[in-house]
């Protein structure tokens, strides 16, 4: 059970003037199971790529196979797919529609076809998953904070029980404890689920914090493809396209150069924490 | 006298239900009292809901006040004769670049404030140009807005505002969708026209990070600034900015976890540099 990407390209507006490479041969394989970070300057290709993993376009050259299959075969299910891999687009809160929140996640698998009853207990479990209060489940949406519609966004997809999370910029906008408990609640649900989760972000730090792969888009292409760890060696060539590496790898360098004996791969506050805290002595 | 001062300014709305019925009265600003100075650099923090964004659409009068009041380069905004005027002192930018570009060309896009404001055409290609280099977006001026990243889009907005040559910009999360990259951009050339042309800066933002340069941060929480003071200062309450949903730079935050496994280290640590000094480096 995976997603294989096998050469996939995509030129939007081919074969006029206009004809601009969006994605470039890109070979990529997700397992079952990983939380995924996706990252890249803007324009890199990254949405581009995300839309191609549920079907949403069709690679101009390439194939793209879920669980074996090729999914532009002809034949092939689109709209099974697109349950089975769910996408929550930037600002998912400007998607809500219903008159009460619970109404609003109910929406996905209702489509589904599926009975009245296993709708209504998925959009329970859903909304339990992302952490929402109950006594707000027949509230309008559109009442609610910023991070609680994001929440309510978050479960109607997850209500549809995909195999593939896939969420871009889930936390744009939003302050630094409605950052940290929508990232929580996602983490823990891939811990609790075992789900694959596709994290699209310009936060560095919290790349860092909750994936355990990374995948570096650029030009359309892929840069690196590794570790935490391991991607965040490369901080010349991460600047160079338009990244970074998070705040606690520059301050160790800093204290390294000034000439402290710190290592300098640490990408989180704990291990930075515990690697100061060893070179003092104190370990 | 300051660019924009205000004194125990209320904004009360009220609340309706689906039918239109009024459930109750909402009070997002209360009793906020505001003195920025011409030069000034003004960041503002606060979590969602806190009010801060309503307190930002008052200064350029889109917002006015349901007690107190708000005055911008000495004028009223409740005024209806200095409307236009405050808007053009008064300048603001977004979060979301899509719902403030207008024009089917970046360098139209740019020029329609200068040309509603009823500049000559020579000046409004000079003020084009040297506003879109300063948000390093001057190669992309024949493009299409709609063609561009979001962060460039975003960076075409601020050009925009600084077309119009304000004495006080207003940004409204502005780098919340961009890249590092970008947000790097956007923060510089946002203190270049703050040192450089003396352009008044308030910023409301989630990135800690941003705030550091500030000379002054004021934390909204439930409509009142609850706290005042320069970054250091702010930052030095780590517990406290927690409790009120918010953050610290993750160098001051580092110095704070140090601090508290028994590192003799001062409060506040706002850069690299900063601590490696006090480690003794």
């Amino acid at each position: 059970m995976s997603i294989i990407l096998d050469h996939v390209s995509h030129i939007y507006e081919k074969d006029t003037e206009m004809a601009a490479f969006a994605l470039r041969d890109v070979c990529l394989t997700i397992p079952d199971g990983q939380f995924i970070g996706l990252i890249g300057h803007t324009g890199s290709g990254k949405s581009t790529l995300v839309q191609h993993l549920n079907g949403l376009l069709v690679p101009t050259g390439g194939c793209i196979y879920f669980n074996g299959q090729d999914i532009h075969q002809e034949g092939y299910d689109k709209k099974e797919l697109r349950s089975r891999v769910g996408l929550v687009f930037q600002y998912p809160e400007h998607q809500l529609f219903e008159v009460d929140v619970f109404s609003d996640v109910c929406f996905g698998p209702r489509n589904l076809g599926l009975s009245e009853k296993e709708t209504q207990l998925r959009a329970f479990e859903a909304l339990r998953q992302v952490g929402f209060p109950e006594e707000y489940f027949y509230q309008s949406p559109f009442d609610l904070s910023g991070g609680q519609k994001r929440r309510v966004a978050i479960a109607g997809v997850l209500a549809m029980k995909p195999e593939v999370l896939i969420l871009d910029e889930p936390t744009a906008g939003l302050d630094p404890k409605g950052r940290d408990e929508i990232l929580d609640q996602i983490a823990g649900l891939q811990k609790e689920t075992g789900i694959t989760v596709i994290l699209v972000s310009h936060s560095m730090e919290d790349i860092a914090r909750y994936v355990d792969r990374i995948i570096v888009m650029n030009r359309g292409s892929v840069l690196f493809d590794d570790s935490p760890k391991e991607v965040f060696r490369h901080g010349r060539e991460l600047e160079e396209v338009g990244l970074a590496v998070p705040q606690v790898t520059y301050i160790l360098r800093e204290l390294k150069e000034r000439g402290m004996a710190v290592r300098t791969d640490a990408t989180t506050l704990e291990e930075a924490e515990r690697e100061i805290l060893q070179a003092l002595g104190r370990g | 006298m300051g660019i924009i001062q205000a004194s125990k300014l209320v904004f009360e709305y009220i609340r309706r239900d689906e039918e239109g019925n009024a459930e109750g009265i909402t009070r997002a600003v209360d009793e906020v009292d505001l003195d920025v100075k011409q030069g000034e650099f003004v960041a503002i923090l606060g979590h969602n809901g806190s009010g801060k964004s309503t307190l930002a659409k008052h200064i350029n009068a889109i917002l006015y006040p349901t007690e107190g009041v708000i005055r911008v380069d000495g004028m009223d905004t409740r005024e209806e004769a200095h409307v236009w005027e405050i808007r053009q002192k008064a300048g603001m930018v977004f979060q979301n670049p899509d719902n403030q570009i207008i024009g089917q060309v970046v360098e139209e896009d740019v020029g329609f404030g200068p040309e509603n404001m009823g500049i000559p055409t020579k000046e409004i290609w000079e003020r084009v140009e040297e506003s879109l280099k300063a948000v390093g977006m001057y190669e992309f001026r024949k493009h299409s807005p709609n063609k561009l990243s979001g962060g460039q889009k975003q960076r075409v907005s601020i050009a925009g505002v600084i077309a119009m040559h304000p004495r006080c910009i207003i940004l409204d999360e502005p780098t919340a969708m961009l890249d590092p990259n970008g947000r790097r951009e956007v923060i510089r050339a946002v203190r270049a026209l703050n040192q450089v042309e003396n352009v008044t800066i308030l910023l409301i933002t989630h990135y800690m990070e941003e705030v550091i340069y500030a000379d002054r941060v004021i934390v909204m929480d439930r409509g009142k600034a609850v706290m005042q003071g320069t970054p250091r200062e702010i930052f030095s309450q780590v517990d406290k900015l927690k409790e009120l949903r918010l953050d610290v730079p993750q160098v001051t935050m580092l110095a704070h976890a140090l601090k508290k496994k028994g590192v003799p280290l001062p409060d506040g640590i706002l850069s690299a540099q900063e601590l490696a000094k006090a480690l003794g480096y």
